[in-house]
Order: structure tokens, then sequence, then C-alpha cells
């Protein structure tokens, strides 16, 4: 266990090592979703499409404006889980979730990269089990993610998303949640991408991925006003899960419920198995032949 | 099974390409072995085998008591490895990388820094040491990745092409080095080369490989003299009819050729001979008015064995190298 702990210790220091000493690679990940966030969240503000102006509703008698507001906010209320939301607030909070998708991805990359600098040889050679080799990359993807998914959720703040504050048990549950998606992220893009050799080949599978996994979550649209088709896969889709939960927590403030704790349930699993998987296949997939 | 490394026909194959033939080996305790051959000969292949990066086709590899195959995780811990190519992490400086080639085979942190300590004075990087890696010369990084190959003391230390692209100052320095491992730490070393005058210099066996089969196996002294020994090349003022009949009689001569009045001899041993070879040119009557004695060089011994020359061989494979290096700064 000593050994374990010293070959894992190790190894996730050089990765966050790699990181805090890049400027570079600390502003890029942090700059895209913040781009996001201007362009997606203040500029397709759907939930101020849907609402009537002030103005009009004012020139209105008031029974009528009530009713459209009531209308309108029913509908608002109906896709985006409570009526007084806005969409940067309801977008803002996938950003972090972003991150993490983004951070977990370099992560997988760098296992390629180690292995055409001849880094991973040195590895391979040491007496290191496998899976630490593994679970140090994961692991460092995970405190990256975490420092910078919680950095873009102040910067969301700083930009006028609206959270409900949560219960500090639940802040508890929110850490866990970004933690454990960053984890079963990671896991899945080093278990996709170990086998190969080619950093570029690495990188196609990692924008083929990506995308769908972006788009087909209710990571910027709620999944209510998706097609049917759609709905399904992004409801298999582990963001969802955590998005769902983290919206739950810091948007609407409703987290009583059986929906709640099934999609916790679910990323667990979801993080569970693809982190088991990833270290059950790290001899095989490390090996040189 | 005596030795440290045994191999017992050892094959690897990749598809219809035999990279590794047959090949049985044997290297004794504190011994500084060398495998020599062109490139392409198999050389790195068996390293990766020895070292568990790859397993074999079929045939046996014992290192240390340890089966590869069997027992990988043992050999890991009581071997080091340096690589051709560089491994040490160049965004970090050349402790942390020490560091964690300390934490990769498990040190105490009290033992790795001790152990950095002595190894950064004995490969020379002590100044240098808190610099980040990508600062370094080219023989700068090769020394940091032998301290890294020591951290933990290995029973065998594999050097692939030790001084591969390094220039003669360097590559110079490195074999000092070498010395010194084999001379004050007392462990056996396996070096793969390309280049005849470093198996020369550095081995006390010498392996010459050729097309993933071993060509022959001897001191670099004896596979020498399998060749037929010294060459001494005398220039004489009067030649004599005599003198060639006279010179195949003295023992160690193996072959005379003369021409006009220059005689070119292939001897055993030449230091002892020469001088009785020199008496029966004084006896006969004959002036010599220069003498040169050339010990053959591995390149004979290679041409003898492989039928090629190993030199133009090599630059092909430096340039390849260099381009290799150049994709790593891109990189950074």
């Amino acid at each position: 266990m000593r050994e374990v702990l010293s070959e894992i210790s190790a190894l996730t220091m050089r990765e966050l090592k790699h990181w805090y000493r890049s400027p570079f690679l600390l502003v890029m990940t942090f700059v895209q979703p913040v781009l996001w966030m201007g362009l997606f969240g203040k500029a397709m503000n759907l939930t101020g499409i849907l609402r009537v102006p002030e103005e009009v509703l004012a020139q209105l008698p008031p029974y009528i404006s009530s009713e459209i507001s009531a209308v309108f906010n029913k509908v608002i209320s109906n896709v985006f889980g409570t009526p007084h939301a806005d969409y940067f607030t309801f977008m803002s909070v996938g950003m972090p979730i972003i991150v993490i998708l983004f951070t977990s991805m370099s992560s997988g990359i760098s296992i390629s990269w180690d292995r055409r600098l001849g880094f991973l040889n040195k590895l391979l050679v040491a007496p290191v089990r496998r899976g630490s080799i593994i679970l140090a990359k994961v692991l460092s993807g995970v405190i990256r993610s975490g420092v910078q998914a919680a950095l873009v959720l102040l910067v969301a703040v700083a930009f006028g998303a609206k959270y409900v504050t949560p219960h500090p048990l639940m802040i508890l549950v929110l850490i866990g949640a970004i933690l454990l998606l960053a984890l079963g992220i990671s896991s899945l893009f080093i278990l996709l991408g170990i086998r190969l050799k080619s950093w570029e080949s690495q990188m196609t599978l990692m924008n083929l991925l990506t995308l769908p996994l972006m788009f087909a979550s209710n990571v910027f649209y709620p999944l209510d006003i998706m097609p049917q088709w759609l709905q399904v896969v992004a409801q298999l889709n582990p963001l969802t899960y955590a998005v769902d939960l983290l919206r739950q927590l810091l948007v609407t403030g409703s987290y009583e419920n059986y929906l709640f704790f099934g999609e916790l349930g679910g990323l667990v699993l979801f993080t569970l198995s693809v982190t088991f998987l990833s270290v059950l296949f790290a001899e095989r997939g490390l090996r040189r032949d | 099974m005596a030795g440290v490394i045994e191999t017992v026909n050892l094959v690897k194959r990749f598809g219809d390409v035999v990279a590794v033939d047959d090949v049985s080996i044997s290297v004794e305790d504190g011994e500084l072995f060398g495998f020599l051959g062109p490139n392409g000969a198999g050389k790195t292949t068996t390293i990766n085998i020895l070292t568990t990066l790859m397993r074999p086709t079929s045939g046996r590899a014992v290192v240390g008591g340890y089966d590869v195959v069997e027992n990988p995780n043992e050999v890991r811990r009581i071997v080091g490895v340096v690589p051709q190519e560089l491994t040490v992490d160049e965004d970090l400086t050349g402790w942390e990388n020490l560091m964690l080639q300390g934490g990769l085979y498990h040190l105490s942190s009290a033992a790795r820094r001790q152990r950095a300590e002595e190894l950064l004075e004995l490969v020379g990087l002590s100044d240098a040491k808190h610099r980040r890696v990508e600062t370094y010369s080219g023989g700068m990084q090769k020394r940091l990745e032998l301290a890294c190959g020591l951290m933990h003391r290995p029973k065998v230390l594999f050097l692939d092409e030790p001084t591969l692209g390094l220039d003669v100052h360097t590559r110079s320095a490195i074999w000092e080095y070498i010395r010194r491992l084999r001379d004050e730490l007392n462990i056996t070393i396996f070096l793969t080369t390309h280049y005849l005058e470093e198996a020369d210099a550095l081995c006390n066996r010498v392996a010459i490989i050729d097309k993933g089969r071993v060509m022959v196996t001897g001191t670099p002294s004896e596979l020498k003299v399998r060749v037929g020994g010294d060459i001494i090349e005398l220039e004489t003022f009067n030649g004599h009819e005599g003198l060639v009949h006279a010179l195949k009689e003295i023992d160690g001569v193996k072959r005379v050729i003369s021409r006009d009045r220059a005689y070119h001899l292939t001897v055993e041993r030449g230091e002892e001979v020469l001088p009785t070879i020199l008496e029966a040119f004084v006896r006969l009557g004959v002036k010599v008015t220069k003498v040169t004695m050339k010990r053959p060089t591995l390149d004979e011994v290679f041409l003898e064995y492989t039928g090629r020359q190993l030199r133009q061989e090599s630059s092909d494979w430096e340039d390849k190298l260099k381009s290799r290096f150049t994709i790593r700064r891109i990189r950074s």
C-alpha cells in the first residue's frame, strides 16, 4: 500500500507541476467557458425570448397581463424548472461541467504524449503498478478539474448568475458531483485513448466525442425542447446527470426528490464502472506489444 | 543458469520480421557486456525484452534470477534502464526528475534526497539541479538520464546507445562515467552500441549482433585476435630474398606480404613478437627505415563476421534521431 501511494503521489505531482507551471494552459482552459458564458449565455437569451417585456405588460389591463405572465412563467417553469429562471443562470451551471470535459480530455491525450516522448517507457520498466499510472493521470485530472470548475462558478457569479444558496451539506454533494464527473470523464478518455499511438488520432477521437457529449446534454438547452431521440441520447449522457444535479442545487433549489438521488446514483455508477475498467485494462493498454 | 543475464534461444517476431533470432547469451556478475551491431540488428528489442517492455515470441530470458515473463515485477526492481531516447521530463528540473524516479521505485524521501545528491555529484550536475531539463544540453540530459537509471541502485544497468548523437567530447565524458560505475559501484552493465570504438573502449565482452543473430561473442581483444591479430608494417632500405621465409618461421606470425622493400605482417600479440621480427631483419643485414604497428579494430571484426562495414550505416540513423529531437523541441 505504501508503494502504491508512493507511485501515485510521485506521478500526480508531476502532472500537477506541468499544469500550474504552464500559465498558457491555465488561461486557455479558463477562457473557453468564459467565452461561452458571454456568447451563449448572454447573447442566446432563451428566457428573454419567452418573456413578455415589462412595458408591454404595463400597457395591458392588469387581469390580461397577469394571465399572460402566468402563461409564460408556466412555460419557463416547465422548461427551465423555475419561473424565475434566466438563461444565463441556467447555462452557467453547465460551464464547470464543460471545464471538466476539456480538462479530462487533456489528461487522456497526455498519455499518448508520454508514450511518444518515451516517458511512458520509463514508467513501464519501473516496478510501478500499471493501474497507478492510470490513477495518477485520472487523479491529476480530477484535481485540475475541481479547481478550475470552482473558479468558473465564481466567474459566473461575477457575470451575474443568480444562484440560490444550497444547504451546507448539499455544498458537499455539489463538490462531490463535480469530482465524480471529473473522475469518470478522465477515466473514460484514458480508457478510449490508451491504445492510440499517435496524438493526431487521439485528438480526432477526442474532438469527435466532446461535441456530442456537450450538445447531446442539458448543458446549453433544457431536455424538454429536444426531439425525442435526442432526449434519449442525452439521458444516457453522464454530463446530463451532473448538470441536472448542479441545477437542482444552485438554480431551482429543489433537490428533495427521487430524481436527485437517482441522478447521483447514476453518476456514481458511471464513474465507478469506467474508473474500474480503465484500471483493469491498464496492463493491456499500456503494454508495448 | 549462472549469469546475471541469461537468455536461451530468445526470439522476437513482429509479423514476418524476425527482430531477435535465437539469441543465447550469458552475462556474468559485474561484467560490462556490449551488444555491437548496426541499427535494426535487434539490440533495442533485446533490451526491451530483458527489461520487461516486450515479451519474447519464444525462448527464455532470466535477469538476476527472475524470468522476465513470469516475474516481470521482480525484474523491474533490480534493473535500471537508460534508454536510447530521452525519457526525463523536460518540464521538470533535474532534481524533480530524480525525486519522481525515487517515487517510482518506492524510496523513502530521505533516501531519495541522499541518493539524488550523490548521483548529481557523480554525473556532475549538482550546479544545474534546480534548472528545468529543457535548458540542459544533450550531454547533460543524457547524464541526468544516467542518474535516473541509478536512483534505485540497480543490480543490472541497461544502457541503450548511451552516446548516440553526442559530440566527441561529451562522448568521452559519458564513457568516463560508465567506467566509474563499473569500477566503483560494481554493477553489471549491458550496453548496446553501433560505435566500434565504444564497445572497444568500455566492454569486457562484446557480442556482435546482425539481423537479430549473435554472430560471435568474446572479449574485444579475443575477437581481434580471431580476425588475425595485429598488423605490422615495415619499410626497409634494402630487401632480402630469404626474409619472407625467415619471418614466416617466427612463432606468432600468421601472414607475410612483401611488396618491393615493404613488408606487411599479420601477427598475434604484436608487441611480444615485434622484437623477434626486428632481430630477424638485423640477422639478415636488412636495414629497417620505418616500423608501424596497428591493432586491428572491431571494424575488421565486424567486417569479418557480417561481411559489411558498420560506418556508413550510422549516419542515416543519426539524421533520423536529430529529426526526433526537433519534434520534441516543437512540442515544448
